[in-house]
C-alpha cells in the first residue's frame, strides 16, 4: 500500500479546495439560504406541517443531500478528468500506486469536501429553522456514506467524460432531476398512488428517507431499505471502478 | 554492468490495427546513456510509455531493476523518472507544490531539503511560490525535470527534452543530465538533435516504423558506419570529370573541384591511386581537406535504407 501517494494525492485536491475557499463555502450558503427564503418562507406559509415537522424543518434533509450529492459528483469527477484533460494524468499512471490508492486518494478529498459542505449548511438550516436531531450517530453515517458513494460515482464519470460538455451532463440532466423528484421538498405521500409507485424507482428517495429519519424519526420507506440501497449502490460503483482499473478504460490505451 | 532495463519482445498494435512497435528488444546497461532516435512517429515515445506504465503493451515483457513492469509494477515504477514530451502541467498550482506531489506519488516521505537542491539546480528556487501558469516555456519544462527528479529515480526517461527549449536550458539540462550519470542514473533520451546525441550518449539505438534497427555503441557506430570524404581543390577547375577517373566514387563541387568518398575500415581506401592517377591526369591540387561523416548522415541513410 503506497499511504505516501494516497496523502500526496488528498492533499493536493484539499489544497484545491483550499484555493479556492470562499466560493466553496459561499456559494452552496447561499444558494441553501436562497432555498430556505423559497421553499421554507414563501412555500412554507402555505404548507403548515408535513406529518407532524414544520414544513422549514422538513425540507433541511432533502436540501443537505441535494448539494451534497452534487458536490460529491462534480468534485470527484472534476478531480479526474482534469488531469486527463491537461495531461498529468501521465504522472498517475507511471507512479507505482495502484488504481485503487488513486481512487482511495480523489474519491476520499472529494467526499471531505462535500461532508464539510454538508455540515456548513447544516449549520445554516439552524439559523431558519429550529432542528432537533433525534438520531445523530445516524445522521453522519448517511452523511459519509453518502459523501462517499457519489464520490465513486462522480470518479468514474469523471474517467467517462471526454469534454466538459460531458462532465457537465449527468450531474444536470441526471442527478439533478432525481434529486428534486426524490422527494426532497415533499413527502411522497403527498403524491398521487402511482406516481409514488414510480417514485420508488428513485433511488434518491432512499437516501432522502433514510437521511430524514435521522432528523425526525419518520421515513417514506423503511431505514433498512434506505441502507441497502445506498449500499447496493456503493457496491455498483465499487464494481465499475475495479472494471475500470481492470481494462485500463479510457485510460490507458 | 548489467542490464538495468530489459526490453523482451515488445509489441505494441492499437486500437484501429496502427502497429507502433513490432518485437522490440534492447537491454539498456545500469548508469549509460542510451540516445534513441528516429523520426516521428517512429516508435520512441510508445516504447518510453510502456516502459513507464502510461500505455500497455501488446506482447513482450520489460523488466527495470529486476522487476517486471506489470506484475510488480510498484519496485519497477519506483526507480523510474520520466520526463515527457508535452509539458504537460497543473497550471493553478505552485512549483514546490506540484514537485512534492509527485514526490509523494511516488510513495517517497516529504524532503524539502532535497527538492531544494533539485530546484536550486534547475534555477526555480526563486519561483518555488510561482504559479505554473505565470512561469515561461522553458521554466515549465525545468519544472518537468525537477518533478521527475523528485523521488530520486534510478532510471530517467527524457522524451524530446530539448524540443523547442532555448540555449541556455539546453546547457543546463546536459550539465543535470552529466552530473544524474556521475551519480550512476541511467539515462534514455530521445531527441531530434542528432549532435546532441552525438555529443552526449554512450550508446544509440535507432528506430524506425517500430522496429528497432540497431543499438550500438556510439563511437563504434560511427566508426563502422562513418563514411570519410576527401575534398581535393584545383588549379584549374573542372567541367566534367576526367575518363582516367571514371573508375572513383567521385563528384564534382559547384566550384569545379572534387570530392572523394571512402571508407576508412575497408582494406584499401584508394586513396593512394587516386592520387597518382590525378597527377598522371595532368591536374593539379591545391588544397586537400577529409571530413567525418556525422551521426546525422549516418542516421538519415539508416532510415532512407529501411524505407517508409
Amino acid at each position: 500500500m503506497n499511504l505516501q501517494a494516497i496523502k500526496a494525492i488528498y492533499l493536493f485536491e484539499m489544497s484545491r479546495t483550499m484555493r479556492t475557499l470562499g466560493q466553496s463555502i459561499v456559494s452552496p450558503v447561499l444558494s441553501t439560504s436562497l432555498y430556505f427564503v423559497v421553499f421554507g418562507a414563501a412555500i412554507g406559509s402555505r404548507i403548515d406541517q408535513v406529518e407532524g415537522v414544520s414544513y422549514g424543518a422538513f425540507i433541511v434533509p432533502g436540501l443537505i443531500m441535494l448539494t451534497v450529492l452534487t458536490q460529491a459528483v462534480s468534485n470527484a469527477s472534476f478531480g479526474i478528468y482534469f488531469p486527463k484533460f491537461i495531461g498529468t494524468v501521465y504522472e498517475l499512471l507511471s507512479a507505482p500506486a495502484s488504481f485503487y490508492e488513486i481512487v482511495i486518494g480523489y474519491v476520499g478529498a472529494a467526499a471531505t469536501k462535500a461532508l464539510a459542505i454538508g455540515l456548513i449548511i447544516l449549520a445554516t438550516a439552524n439559523f431558519f429553522v429550529d432542528l432537533s436531531i433525534v438520531h445523530p450517530f445516524w445522521m453522519l453515517g448517511f452523511l459519509v456514506l453518502t459523501c462517499f458513494s457519489f464520490a465513486l460515482f462522480g470518479f468514474i464519470l469523471g474517467i467517462w467524460a471526454q469534454n466538459f460538455e460531458q462532465l457537465q451532463l449527468v450531474p444536470l440532466l441526471v442527478i439533478t432531476p432525481l434529486v428534486f423528484l426524490g422527494g426532497s421538498f415533499y413527502s411522497i405521500s403527498m403524491l398521487p398512488p402511482a406516481w409514488q409507485t414510480v417514485t420508488l424507482f428513485n433511488p434518491v428517495v432512499y437516501l432522502v428517507s433514510g437521511f430524514r429519519w435521522s432528523f425526525f424519526g419518520m421515513a417514506d420507506v423503511s431505514v433498512g431499505f434506505s441502507l441497502l440501497a445506498i449500499g447496493l449502490f456503493t457496491v455498483l460503483c465499487l464494481a465499475m471502478i475495479a472494471w475500470i482499473f481492470r481494462t485500463g478504460y479510457r485510460l490507458r490505451s | 554492468m548489467s542490464a538495468i532495463v530489459s526490453v523482451k519482445g515488445l509489441g505494441k498494435t492499437y486500437e484501429g490495427g496502427f502497429e507502433a512497435l513490432r518485437a522490440v528488444s534492447l537491454d539498456i546497461e545500469e548508469g549509460e546513456i542510451l540516445a534513441l532516435l528516429g523520426p516521428n512517429g517512429a516508435g520512441k515515445t510508445t516504447l518510453i510509455s510502456i516502459i513507464c506504465g502510461i500505455t500497455n503493451p501488446s506482447g513482450g515483457s520489460v523488466t527495470v531493476g529486476g522487476f517486471d513492469t506489470i506484475r510488480d509494477f510498484r519496485g519497477a515504477r519506483a526507480l523510474i523518472g520520466l520526463v515527457p514530451q508535452e509539458v504537460s502541467l497543473e497550471p493553478f498550482e505552485s512549483v514546490i507544490n506540484t514537485v512534492r506531489f509527485t514526490r509523494g506519488l511516488f510513495g517517497k516521505k516529504r524532503d524539502d531539503a532535497y527538492l531544494e537542491r533539485i530546484l536550486r539546480q534547475l534555477s526555480l528556487w526563486d519561483k518555488r511560490a510561482d504559479r505554473i501558469m505565470t512561469l515561461s516555456g522553458g521554466m515549465k519544462r525545468r519544472v518537468l525535470i525537477a518533478k521527475a527528479l523528485s523521488h530520486q529515480p534510478r532510471v530517467l526517461f527524457l522524451d524530446e527534452p530539448t524540443a523547442g527549449v532555448d540555449v541556455e536550458l539546453r546547457k543546463d539540462m546536459w550539465e543535470i543530465v552529466r552530473g544524474l550519470r556521475a551519480d550512476g542514473v541511467t539515462i534514455i533520451l530521445t531527441t531530434h538533435y542528432i549532435e546532441e546525441a552525438e555529443a552526449i550518449a554512450d550508446r544509440v539505438g535507432v528506430i524506425n516504423n517500430g522496429e528497432l534497427l540497431l543499438v550500438e555503441e556510439k563511437n563504434a557506430l560511427m566508426a563502422r558506419m562513418g563514411k570519410k570524404e576527401l575534398r581535393i581543390d584545383l588549379a584549374r577547375p573542372l567541367d566534367a570529370l576526367p575518363k582516367p577517373l571514371e573508375a572513383y566514387d567521385l563528384r564534382l563541387t559547384d566550384e569545379g573541384g572534387l570530392i572523394y568518398t571512402y571508407d576508412t575500415s575497408a582494406e584499401k581506401t584508394g586513396i593512394t591511386d587516386l592520387l597518382a592517377d590525378l597527377r598522371h591526369a595532368g591536374l593539379h591540387m591545391v588544397d586537400l581537406d577529409t571530413r567525418q561523416s556525422s551521426l546525422e548522415d549516418i542516421f538519415v541513410d539508416l532510415v532512407r535504407e529501411d524505407g517508409p
